[in-house]
C-alpha cells in the first residue's frame, strides 16, 4: 500500500467545516459625507442646521451624516411636492407616468448589487436578504404599480379614481428600501407626489434611491426625501399642504398619528406592530415547518412586523419538534452583514438592542425556560443571538408584547378551536401561519384567524400582487395588489377620512 | 389525534412504535430549503476541503453494456491515483460496476483502499424474480465485491406492496453478508417526496447501510432537494434508534460546484459526523476530472486545459 492509499484509510472524520469569510466587497457604494434633504430634485442643506451621524449596526461606524430636517424643511418639501403635483404630475397621461415607473424599477434592477450591499451595511441585515429578498421585491413592486398607473378605470370600475395630492410617508427602519417602494411605487401610480421620510437609522438606501430618481428623469418635487427623527416625521403629520399619510411603524407611533389627524379630512393608512401566531399542526411536514418557523421569526433578526413571533405548537409533536428546531438554530450562522453566508446579521440599533434584552429578561424572570445555540457574537456593534423561549404561558409578556427581535416564544394547544383561541388572543392581527397537510384545515383556520395575511405551509412571503395589513392594533388599510391602489385615490364618493 | 396509517405486514418497522406517523414532506418548502444551501458561497480553504472530500466520497461509476476488462483496468488505475501528476490528491472511495465486471475491477485494484461495488437485484430495473436477485448478490459478493448497489422493486411500491418490497432488502441484506448493502430508491419513478420519505424510511428499516437515489439510466437522477427528503429520512431514523445511515446521490452530478452544493447541504442538515466516505458516497462517471480541475486551480490559481488530465 503506498502512503497515499494509508493517508485516505485513516483520514478522520473532521469535526466540523469552517467556512471561509466570503463578504461581499463593499466597493460598488460611494457614501457622500453628508447628505441634505432631497427637496424638488435636488439636495439642500437643512434649514434647520443640524446634522446627525447614521452608523453601521454591525461594526458601529459612522457611514456618513444626514440632515435633520426641521419645521421649516417639511414646508418647503411639501410646497415642492404640491408645486410638482399642480404643474405637471397631476395631469401628464396615466400610460406617462407608468413609464417613468417601469424605469424606476429597471434602474433598481440593474443597481441592485449597490442598493443590497448598502442596505447591508446601514441596517445590518445579512447580504442574503438584502440580495435576494429587499431588493427583488422592491423593483417588482415598481414594476407591478407601473402596470396599474394607466388602468385605474378598469381597477375600479363604475367609479372615477383620482388622485388625492401630496402624500406623506413615514416609514421603518426594517425593510428601508422595500418599505419606500411599497410607499412610493402606488402613490406615483395614482398620481400623486411624495414627501417621504426614512426611518432615523437607515436613511442611506432611500438617499440613494434619489439617485434613481434623477436617473429616471422623474420631474423634480415628485418625490421628496426628507430624514430626521420623530419630530421631522411629526411635522410632516401635521403639515396643513399634506392630503394623505402612510405610516409603517410602532403602535404607539400609529395612535398618536391618528389622533393628531382626528378631524382633519387627512387620508390615513397605518401598518404597526403585530404577534403573529405560527400554528403547527401535528400532521404537518415537520422539516419544512421547522424552516417556515426559523424563517417566520429569524429572518431579518426578527425585525419583521408580521414575524412569527408566537409559536403554537400541537402538543403531541411538541418534543420532536422542539429538538429538531433547537438542532436548526445551531446551523445558523451569524456575523458580519455583508458576508454571503450569514445568516442573521447585526440588530438595528442599540435602542432596539435594549429593548430586545429588556424583554428577554423578562421573559425569564417570568419562569420561561431560554434556550440560545452557542454562537460567538462579534464584539463590537448589536448583535443577539436566535433565542426560544419554552413553557410561555400566554400571560407573559413575552407572548403578548411585540419584541421585535430573534426571539421566539413558544405555546402549546390540543385542539384546533384552542389555536385559534390562542392565536386570536391578542392587540394585535397582521398576519398568522397554519402548517398542515389538510386543504380543508388550512381554509377553516383562515376563516377563523383575525389577522391580516394568512400564510399556509409557508411564512414571511410577499408579493406586491397580495394586499398586505392588519386588524385590530395592528393598523388599517393595505398595502400591495388592487387594495393598495385605494388609499392614494379619491374614488368619487364619501369615505371615512383621518381615521 | 390522527390514528397511524395501518401498514401492511413488514413494515411493522422497529421504528414504528417511536415514529407512529410516516411524517410528510411539504414540496415547495423543501426545493426551497435545497435551493437556499445550495447558495452558500464556498471559497479557499472550506472549497480546497470539499474537493479532497469529494473525491475520498466518490464512487468511480461505469455501467454500460459496453464495459470490457480493460475499460475496468483503466478506471480502477484512475481511482486509485486519480492525478497523477498530484500525489496529494487522495484515492476515490470505490469503483462501481456490472456483476460480470467484478472479477475484473477486484483485481486491479487489490492492495488499495478503493473498494469494489457492484450492481445487483436486476439492475436497473429490478423487475426479476426475487430468488434471482438474491442469487445474484451471492455471486457478485462472492466474486469479491465489498459493497452491493441493489434496486427496489418499484413495480412493488407504486402499487402499495410494501411489505414484497421490505422483505426482499431483508433477504438481500442477508445474502450480503459482510458487504456494505446501499438501496437505490430510483426517485424519478417514485413521483412524490412523499414516496420518496416513505421508501427511504423502509429501506432503511430494512437494513440498508446506504440508501441511494438513482440507477443513474434515466434522466432526472439525484437533485439537491430529493437528497435533502432522504438525508432528512436518515435523520429521523438516527434520532429515533442511534442508527447511522450513509447516503449515495448519484446520476448527474458532473460538476464540482454540484458536488460542493451537496456536501454543503449534507454537513448543516446531518453535521460533520456524516462528513466521511464511511457515511456519503456521490455517485458519479464524470465528475472527478471536474474536480481535479478545480483542485489544480485552487492550488495553482489558473485553470489548465481538459486535456492535462486523463480521460479513462
Amino acid at each position: 500500500m503506498t502512503d497515499l492509499e494509508r493517508r485516505q484509510d485513516r483520514a478522520p472524520v473532521p469535526a466540523g467545516w469552517e467556512y471561509a469569510p466570503a463578504p461581499e466587497s463593499r466597493d460598488i457604494v460611494t457614501l457622500e459625507e453628508r447628505y441634505g434633504l432631497f427637496i424638488g430634485g435636488e439636495f439642500v442643506d437643512p434649514r434647520s442646521g443640524e446634522y446627525f451621524p447614521t452608523l453601521n449596526p454591525g461594526t458601529e461606524e459612522q457611514l456618513a451624516e444626514v440632515a435633520q430636517a426641521g419645521p421649516e424643511d417639511v414646508d418647503l418639501a411639501v410646497g415642492a411636492a404640491r408645486e410638482a403635483y399642480d404643474n405637471g404630475w397631476s395631469s401628464i397621461s396615466p400610460a406617462e407616468r407608468a413609464k417613468y415607473l417601469f424605469r424606476i424599477a429597471r434602474i433598481l434592477q440593474e443597481r441592485s448589487r449597490e442598493f443590497a450591499v448598502l442596505e447591508s451595511m446601514n441596517g445590518g441585515k445579512p447580504i442574503r436578504e438584502s440580495r435576494d429578498v429587499d431588493l427583488p421585491l422592491a423593483a417588482a413592486h415598481f414594476f407591478y404599480y407601473a402596470g396599474w398607473a394607466d388602468k385605474l378605470e378598469y381597477a375600479f370600475p363604475n367609479r372615477r379614481p383620482r388622485s388625492i395630492g401630496v402624500a406623506g410617508q413615514i416609514i421603518p427602519w426594517n425593510f428601508p428600501l422595500l418599505m419606500l417602494a411599497w410607499k412610493i411605487a402606488p402613490a406615483l401610480a395614482a398620481g400623486n407626489t411624495v414627501v417621504l421620510k426614512p426611518a432615523e437609522t437607515t436613511p442611506l438606501t432611500a438617499l440613494l434611491f434619489t439617485d434613481v430618481v434623477r436617473q429616471a428623469e422623474l420631474p423634480p418635487g415628485v418625490v421628496n426625501i426628507i430624514t430626521g427623527d420623530g419630530r421631522a416625521g411629526a411635522e410632516l403629520v401635521k403639515h396643513e399642504g399634506v392630503d394623505k399619510i402612510a405610516f409603517t411603524g410602532s403602535t404607539e407611533v400609529g395612535k398618536a398619528i391618528q389622533r393628531e389627524l382626528a378631524g382633519t379630512g387627512k387620508k390615513l393608512t397605518l401598518e404597526l406592530g403585530g404577534k403573529a401566531a405560527n400554528i403547527v399542526f401535528d400532521d404537518a411536514a415537520l422539516d419544512q415547518a421547522v424552516e417556515g418557523i426559523v424563517n417566520g421569526i429569524y429572518f431579518n433578526q426578527g425585525h419583521v412586523c408580521c414575524a412569527g413571533s408566537r409559536l403554537l405548537v400541537q402538543e403531541s409533536i411538541y418534543e420532536p419538534l422542539i429538538a429538531k428546531l433547537k438542532r436548526r438554530l445551531t446551523t445558523l450562522r451569524l456575523g458580519d452583514p455583508l458576508d454571503k453566508n450569514t445568516d442573521i446579521g447585526a440588530i438595528n440599533s442599540k435602542q432596539q438592542l435594549d429593548k430586545i434584552t429588556e424583554l428577554v429578561a423578562a421573559g425569564e424572570e417570568e419562569g420561561a425556560e431560554i434556550y440560545q445555540p452557542p454562537c460567538r457574537l462579534p464584539e463590537k456593534g448589536y448583535w443577539f443571538a436566535p433565542t426560544v423561549f419554552t413553557n410561555v404561558a400566554q400571560s407573559y409578556r413575552i407572548a403578548q408584547e411585540e419584541i421585535f427581535g430573534p426571539v421566539l416564544s413558544v405555546l402549546t394547544f390540543r385542539t384546533p378551536d384552542e389555536a385559534v383561541e390562542k392565536a386570536n388572543n391578542t392587540a394585535y392581527g397582521l398576519s398568522a401561519g397554519v402548517w398542515t397537510e389538510k386543504g380543508s384545515r388550512i381554509l377553516s383556520m383562515a376563516q377563523k384567524l383575525r389577522a391580516g395575511v394568512i400564510w399556509a405551509n409557508t411564512f414571511n412571503r410577499f408579493d406586491p400582487t397580495s394586499p398586505f395589513g392588519g386588524f385590530k392594533e395592528s393598523g388599517f388599510g393595505r398595502e400591495g395588489g388592487l387594495h393598495g391602489l385605494e388609499p392614494y385615490l379619491d374614488l368619487g364618493e364619501s369615505e371615512v377620512r383621518g381615521g | 389525534m390522527a390514528k397511524a396509517p395501518a401498514l401492511p405486514t413488514g413494515f411493522e418497522l422497529p421504528l414504528e412504535p417511536r415514529l407512529p406517523r410516516i411524517g410528510s414532506v411539504d414540496q415547495v418548502a423543501v426545493e426551497e430549503r435545497a435551493a437556499s444551501l445550495a447558495r452558500r458561497s464556498i471559497k479557499k480553504d472550506a472549497k480546497m476541503f470539499a474537493l479532497d472530500l469529494a473525491v475520498r466520497m466518490m464512487d468511480l461509476t461505469t455501467l454500460e453494456g459496453q464495459d470490457t476488462p480493460g475499460k475496468i483496468a483503466a478506471l480502477a488505475s484512475k481511482a486509485i491515483r486519480p492525478d497523477p501528476a498530484d500525489t496529494s490528491v487522495p484515492s476515490v472511495a470505490a469503483i462501481c460496476v456490472y456483476p460480470n465486471l467484478v472479477p475484473a475491477a477486484v483485481e486491479r485494484v487489490r492492495g488499495s483502499s478503493v473498494k469494489v461495488a457492484s450492481v445487483a437485484t436486476a439492475f436497473p430495473s429490478g423487475q426479476a424474480p426475487t430468488h434471482l436477485k438474491v442469487a445474484e448478490v451471492r455471486e457478485v459478493v462472492e466474486m469479491g465485491a465489498d459493497e452491493v448497489d441493489m434496486v427496489i422493486d418499484r413495480g412493488a411500491f407504486l402499487s402499495g406492496r410494501y411489505a414484497k418490497v421490505y422483505d426482499e432488502i431483508v433477504q438481500v441484506k442477508e445474502a450480503c453478508g459482510e458487504a456494505h448493502l446501499k438501496v437505490i430508491l430510483e426517485v424519478s419513478e417514485l413521483g412524490t417526496y412523499d414516496n420518496v420519505r416513505r421508501a427511504s424510511l423502509l429501506s432503511m428499516a430494512a437494513g440498508a447501510d446506504f440508501i441511494k437515489t438513482s440507477t443513474g439510466k434515466l434522466p432526472g437522477a439525484a437533485t439537491l432537494p430529493v437528497t435533502l427528503v432522504m438525508l432528512e429520512a436518515i435523520r429521523d431514523v438516527h434520532d429515533e434508534t442511534g442508527r447511522k445511515v450513509g447516503m449515495k446521490p448519484a446520476g448527474g452530478i458532473r460538476q464540482s460546484k454540484q458536488a460542493v452544493q451537496y456536501l454543503v447541504q449534507l454537513y448543516e442538515t446531518l453535521g460533520a459526523e456524516w462528513l466521511t466516505p464511511d457515511l456519503y458516497r456521490l455517485g458519479a462517471s464524470t465528475l472527478l476530472n471536474d474536480v481535479l480541475m478545480q483542485i489544480r486551480k485552487e492550488k495553482t490559481g489558473r485553470y489548465q486545459s481538459p486535456d492535462y488530465f486523463t480521460v479513462d
